[in-house]
């Protein structure tokens, strides 16, 4: 049995603004071990980022706060422990890679000081020391010349070598948890699979367990081992990675299928899309937050959140839709008629 | 091995040539980046080398930075030389005519060439700006009230940009009610009229040219204040901020070491014009007489002094100190002024 780093139950966050509250995150609930990597997926707003920042504890108080939940590090409930320790915790057991390589690096401070910097909070070791750890770690993600690009600032270096001079940084106090917010969203298609190499390679090497957040398919399909599937803050779909994309259970893990661009499809056929709109978190039903979009809605749907339905082996779901209705919905779908993904 | 190598190793055996190998092995350790290596070796140009090439096309802001470096170059000579010089020269009571270092007289010895009339003599080769009315020479006044006028533009932006900065950053950080407090109170500040808010702070600390720093650089605060605050404002919802917290970085770690480097550029920009401002105000607080006292030299005084004798016709001991005045503020102004186009990205061609 692999050692369980991560534990999170019924996470809720809300934001309390003028307009109203703000539901983000409804009680999610996901676990991570060693050298494993879950990835979370769904469309912007769908609180992935938040459940990710409410780990950190970095939601932003006021207006945020984390409204419900037990966040267990090992032993530890990141909700409870007091600010200093949680101060330690970040970066030297939960390091963040951050979207755009662009605007997350100082721009007035070099490469290497920034490293560094990351290594003195949290370890006791000389400047000196913690210069020579950021040129080998820079070496570490594939930085050519590092000794030399230690001492460069962050506008000499091009897109893919700040996300890698990021990964270094994150990486530098061998957190135990990496959690990745879309690093590949602002990069070249080319650049984004290095950088997914790279992340997979200091997972391999420091055996932790990555929270990878994204929009892209691909990107999951190519380096997660279980999915979350979120909706309006709420957990729709959850399970290994191949489940979810051969054997989905929820019209909305179906319609970010079908809406993936093909390497098959003629030149004329266009994207299919999930019609409507993102719900409003401010006015979510008690129900699944899907259900206006949702070609499948019964009844029951807008009112009542479904229970947890398991389909296959760590495989949950929850929808109204009955299970032998949804194994027909779904072969009908063009998606699932072909082998293809 | 991790299952992607053997994908990689099957994409070989695919394209099966050694071209793809070198490729995926220099995809693989950021090969992409050998070409920009090369272009590196042209290194860019830093804030400060990009700001310097686009300040020099600006006449007027060389100008100006002539002025400052002139003026600082006179008054720092003199504040070396001016006591041990002077001094010596008075109490050995040497001949007062032997030049000096810069002042050619010593600036407090009177009865040079003092007209019958007793109102000084005009500008002459041996008086160039001529004598004052107790026939001291306007030059060496001039030159030594250089000093002042540097010490005070420097030491009061010092103590009104060290006050900015501690002020400022906190404000502008942790928002709320701290920062309704400080800025309120940086409005109180604003809301006065400026010269006469320094008269009572002279007033109450008494008059001496210490209290004249202290006056105006309490003043000046607010100024750098508000700067710094609207510039963090902006910095601190920036990703690198939130990526140094992410690190388990503190706040005083992040305000100190991330938010406020990110949030100095308009603030050197204000520093050379408050810098002149704060000369000009000195002028006008010797000129109303609460400021620098006799026999101490300082333009503002020198200008005081020489109105009550203008109808006698003795204009030189009121342009060469207005002069001097004019020119070491149109310098720092035009130098900020510079310095800020070139530091505008917007401005930038």
């Amino acid at each position: 049995m692999a050692e369980r780093l991560l534990d999170v139950k019924d996470l809720s966050t809300q934001f309390f603004t003028h307009a109203g509250i703000v539901k983000a995150v409804n009680g999610v609930s996901f676990t991570l071990d060693r050298n494993e990597t879950i990835g979370i997926v769904g469309e912007s707003g769908s609180g992935k980022t938040v459940a990710a920042l409410s780990l950190m504890r970095l939601i932003p108080d006021p207006p945020g706060k984390v409204v419900e939940g037990s966040l267990m590090l090992g032993e530890r409930n990141l909700r409870t422990i007091s600010d200093d320790e949680m101060r330690a915790v970040r970066g030297n057991d939960i390091a963040m890679i951050f979207q755009d390589p662009m605007t997350s690096l100082n721009p007035v401070m070099k490469i290497g000081k920034q490293i560094a910097e990351a290594i003195t909070l949290h370890q006791d070791k000389s400047k000196r020391e913690a210069w020579k750890m950021a040129i080998d770690l820079l070496a570490r993600v594939g930085i050519p010349d590092a000794p030399k690009r230690v001492d460069q600032y962050p506008f000499e270096f091009s897109g893919g070598m700040r996300q890698r001079a990021m990964i270094a940084m994150a990486i530098s106090c061998n957190p135990d948890i990496l959690i990745a917010d879309e690093p590949t969203t602002a990069l070249d298609v080319t650049i984004q699979a290095q950088i997914i190499d790279v992340v997979r390679e200091m997972q391999a090497q420091f055996s932790s367990g990555v929270i990878l957040i994204t929009h892209d398919l691909g990107v999951i399909a190519e380096i997660a081992d279980k999915v979350m599937v979120m909706y309006g803050g709420r957990t729709v779909e959850y399970g290994p990675v191949d489940e979810i994309f051969y054997n989905a259970h929820h019209p909305y893990t179906w319609g970010l299928l079908a809406s993936l661009p093909r390497l098959d499809a003629s030149e004329k056929e266009r994207l299919t899309p999930i019609k409507g709109q993102p719900p409003n978190l401010i006015t979510l039903p008690d129900g699944c937050p899907f259900t206006v979009r949702c070609p499948y809605r019964r009844p029951e749907c807008r009112d009542d959140w479904p229970e947890l339905e398991i389909v296959g082996a760590a495989h949950g779901v929850h929808c109204w839709v009955p299970v032998e209705e949804r194994q027909g919905l779904r072969v009908q779908l063009p998606h699932f008629k072909e082998s293809v993904i | 091995m991790p299952d992607w190598d053997e994908e990689k190793q099957a994409e070989r055996d695919v394209y099966g040539t050694e071209v793809t190998q070198v490729e995926t092995v220099d995809a693989r350790r950021g090969g992409e980046f050998v070409d920009e290596e090369i272009e590196t070796s042209a290194k860019p140009l830093g804030l400060w080398a990009d700001t310097w090439r686009r300040l020099r096309r600006n006449k007027l802001a060389l100008v100006g930075l002539g002025i400052i470096i002139a003026f600082m170059i006179v008054g720092s000579v003199e504040t070396v030389f001016y006591q041990a010089h002077w001094h010596v020269r008075v109490s050995a009571s040497t001949r007062p005519e032997d030049p000096g270092y810069l002042a050619p007289y010593d600036p407090n010895q009177v009865d040079y060439g003092l007209t019958p009339q007793g109102i000084g003599s005009p500008p002459s080769w041996k008086h160039p700006f001529g004598t004052d009315f107790l026939g001291r020479d306007v030059l060496s006044r001039t030159l030594i009230a250089t000093r002042i006028a540097m010490l005070v533009g420097i030491i009061a932006v010092a103590i009104a940009l060290t006050m900015g900065l501690l002020l400022g950053p906190i404000s502008g950080y942790y928002g709320g009610a701290i920062d309704s407090v400080i800025m309120r109170i940086a409005d109180i500040f604003f809301a006065f009229p400026y010269i006469l808010f320094v008269l009572l702070i002279m007033s109450v600390l008494g008059q001496g040219f210490q209290n004249v720093f202290i006056a105006i650089g309490v003043l000046g605060w607010a100024t750098f204040a508000r700067i710094v605050r609207g510039q963090i404002l902006s910095v601190k919802t920036m990703e690198y901020v939130e990526a140094a917290r992410a690190q388990g970085a503190s706040d005083l770690r992040i305000i100190f070491r991330h938010v406020l480097p990110n949030s100095m550029a308009p603030v050197y920009v204000a520093v050379a014009m408050a810098i002149g401002g704060a000369i000009a105000t000195e002028a006008a607080l010797s000129y109303l007489g609460i400021g620098v006292q006799p026999p101490n030299s300082s333009w503002g005084l020198m200008i005081s002094d020489s109105v009550q004798y203008l109808a006698a016709g003795n204009w030189w001991w009121l342009l060469f100190p207005s002069l001097a005045l004019i020119a070491t503020v149109f310098g720092f102004i035009s130098f900020g002024n510079g310095l800020r186009d070139a530091t505008d990205p917007k401005l930038k061609e």
